[in-house]
């Protein structure tokens, strides 16, 4: 029983870095309708713009945090000035073959910079050690990981549904032809959208730096799991990206803990039955099925 | 709806067209000794992806560095007079390898082929050496097949072995670390570790408590550290390398298990230290085919390799070294660049080098060699870039090597 109490709450922390990896995927496709293949290399080059800016500037973690995902939200708006917007009215196969083309160019050039065995990140001061709670045991850092990410999710949940720009933004994104008569420069909403789901792509990848190997590809096997988080949330619900999160976290650590070999496959299987039994995810609308 | 209009975008791939230098002139026309006029060797391994920078292009300036000291040993009295280097990227796929190891030895060429790291392309390009009837010096990947069931007299294996390494864990028994869990990546090499490793702890009197499969590749392995942290080893071996290697590294210094289990690490590169950082590595055991910094024979090696390439050696690159300077010396032992007069002159000889010592080729065609249990240095300890192996034990060349393999007939 302590194995399996230890078990769900690795799966619950690993379930918050989840959700906010899959949080910007499924921003910008709920926004703009783009599959975003290459919000895997976004978060990759958050992570080793982490590292590189320690290594030459000095800059730690904790400024990283910040700066990084403004760093990224610039790259994010140039990327959609320059490529993405020339395709937002079209299919988003479109958009999904050229967003995969990005990928392969990022993976690539930062293989040439920085070689392939990639770039060494030592524990955030502050943040070493672990907690203990009866039987459960955690890493700091994790347990940081883990409440940072649930009060992004929040933060955007909050920004999108609550407030003044929240609504204008998605009155912008669903219903342009609307938003435009009522005197709103719809072209002007969907660019900083994008940057935002590139930002948080990046804030995912400082907080991986600390935990995971800062390589060219780690974010190359990382976006197949985090497409399976928003199909099984549903195709652009934030909603549904967060609670497949944590279900994928916690079926990940299950598949750890008592059937090691399968700890991937059940998170496809668990994809694949969502898909039969429900086609637009958890909680997707049935058109963007 | 406003419709809006798509530029196109003329995306033009410019395919680069290996220009293979053609090597279809006509042999040996001025009574040279050497097909073609010249020894082209060939290095085959990974250009790109997660071994480039364990082999790589640097293997290319290990090569060229033998090439260098074959030329000043001989001057004019060498055999081998031209001597031209090709290199390709087989992308760690046994498909790619096959058909690139065909490439260079028909269209390119090739006498040789060295490096081939990831196991399963180097049994592929041993297939097609032993269908060509031309060398395949395999030094980058860990199979026992090459020199077991797979073996075949154009092959030899020259650096290291999945036994080899696992060698390094009888010592770590016999130095107190006596109960072990193995956590492995659930595929060739990492079954095949498990199983050297398993023998090799048992067979020194210690015990596995358990071996964990994991998915290959992965990056969370916090579950996996902490049901195995559960059973109270006095050791955790990883059999992971690249990537996943530094994931778990990094997860496991996080979980605070430094202080609960020593660390062993099935395969490692000094690469792997540089990149993680050697804080992280601190205290970890491994076994080593070769560290730059060992004494003055190596770091001369090393001083120059890193006057090139700006990085210090793995054991990779001096085998590499080792296997085409060895191989030029047979080319002149024999006076002929012709496989069966070369291998002739390297079966069963003795031979020694910066890499090789008390070095042998055995009759399975696999080069031993003395081997080294290392230990990565504390982070105080470091004196430069680089500086990050204590070596704790020499295994002499006959224990580190498993007696020659009865799988193998050639």
């Amino acid at each position: 029983m302590d194995a399996f109490i230890q078990y769900t709450a690795q799966g619950l922390a690993a379930g918050g870095f989840y959700a906010l990896a899959a949080l910007g995927l499924a921003v910008i496709f709920g926004a703009l309708n783009v599959v975003n293949f290459a919000h895997g290399a976004f978060y990759m080059l958050g992570a080793v713009l982490t590292a590189v800016l320690l290594d030459v500037a000095g800059i730690n973690f904790w400024v990283a945090l910040v700066l990084v995902p403004v760093i990224l939200f610039g790259f994010g708006i140039i990327i959609e000035r320059l490529l993405v917007q020339w395709l937002l009215g079209l299919d988003n196969l479109y958009s999904f073959l050229l967003t995969f083309g990005i990928s392969l160019v990022l993976v690539d050039v930062i293989k040439i910079r920085y070689g392939v065995s990639g770039l060494p990140y030592g524990q955030p001061p502050g943040l070493e050690g672990l907690i203990r709670i009866g039987a459960v045991q955690l890493p700091v850092y994790q347990v940081f990981v883990f409440v940072f990410s649930v009060l992004v999710c929040l933060g955007v949940w909050l920004l999108l549904a609550k407030t003044r720009v929240g609504v204008i933004v998605r009155a912008a994104t669903e219903e342009p032809e609307r938003a435009r008569a009522l005197g709103i420069n719809v072209g002007l909403w969907v660019t900083p959208v994008f940057g935002f789901g590139v930002a948080l792509a990046g804030i995912a990848g400082v907080l991986a730096a600390p935990f995971r190997a800062i390589t060219a590809t780690m974010g190359s096997s990382f976006i197949i799991i985090l497409f399976a988080i928003v199909v099984i949330g549903g195709l652009g619900s934030i909603l549904g990206s967060v609670v497949a999160g944590f279900l994928v976290g916690l079926v990940e650590a299950y598949g750890q803990g008592y059937a090691s070999t399968f700890s991937q496959i059940i998170i496809f299987v668990l994809m694949a039955v969502v898909i039969l039994v429900r086609p637009a995810g958890l909680f997707g609308r049935k058109e963007s099925a | 709806m406003k419709s809006r209009t798509v530029p196109m975008i003329a995306v033009t791939f410019v395919s680069a067209a290996m220009l293979a230098g053609c090597a279809g002139g006509p042999p040996a026309q001025d009574g040279s000794a050497l097909s073609d006029g010249k020894v082209v060797i060939g290095i085959l391994n990974d250009q790109s992806g997660v071994y480039r920078d364990l082999s790589g292009p640097n293997s290319r300036v290990a090569v060229e560095l033998a090439i260098a000291d074959y030329e000043a040993k001989y001057g004019d009295e060498a055999v081998a007079t031209d001597i031209e280097i090709i290199t390709s990227d087989h992308q760690n796929k046994p498909d790619v390898a096959n058909t690139q190891a065909q490439q260079m030895y028909d269209r390119r060429g090739a006498d040789i082929i060295l490096d081939v790291p990831t196991s399963s392309a180097a049994l592929a390009v041993a297939e097609v050496a032993a269908a060509k009837k031309r060398l395949f010096i395999d030094v980058g990947a860990a199979t026992m097949e090459l020199t077991g069931a797979a073996c075949n007299p154009y092959t030899f294996h020259w650096a290291y072995n999945t036994e080899m390494l696992a060698k390094g864990a009888s010592g770590v028994v016999d130095n107190g670390g006596e109960s072990w869990v193995i956590i492995y990546p659930d595929y060739a090499f990492g079954q095949g570790m498990n199983a050297s490793f398993t023998a090799s702890i048992e067979g020194a009197g210690g015990t596995v408590l358990e071996s964990i499969a994991t998915p290959f590749p992965n990056d969370n392995f916090s579950t996996f550290i902490t049901r195995a942290a559960a059973q109270n080893p006095d050791v955790i071996g990883i059999m992971a390398a690249g990537g996943d290697l530094i994931n778990f590294v990094k997860q496991y210094n996080q979980a605070g298990m430094q202080d609960q289990a020593a660390l062993a690490v099935g395969l490692m590169f000094i690469t792997d230290i540089n990149s993680l950082g050697v804080e992280e590595f601190q205290g970890t055991t491994f076994t080593d085919a070769w560290y730059w910094d060992y004494d003055e024979q190596n770091r001369e090696f090393a001083d120059r390799f890193l006057q090139l390439t700006d990085a210090r050696p793995t054991f990779a690159h001096a085998g590499n070294y080792s296997a085409a300077f060895q191989y030029l010396e047979a080319i002149q032992r024999a006076g002929t660049d012709d496989a069966d007069a070369v291998i002739a002159e390297l079966e069963g000889a003795k031979l020694e080098d910066l890499f090789l010592r008390n070095g042998e080729v055995r009759s399975d065609h696999s080069v031993v060699h003395d081997s080294y249990v290392a230990r990565v240095k504390p982070a105080a300890d470091v004196a430069e870039a680089w500086d990050y192996e204590e070596i704790i034990s020499t295994i002499p060349a006959e224990e580190a090597f498993s007696p020659v393999n009865s799988a193998c007939t050639m």
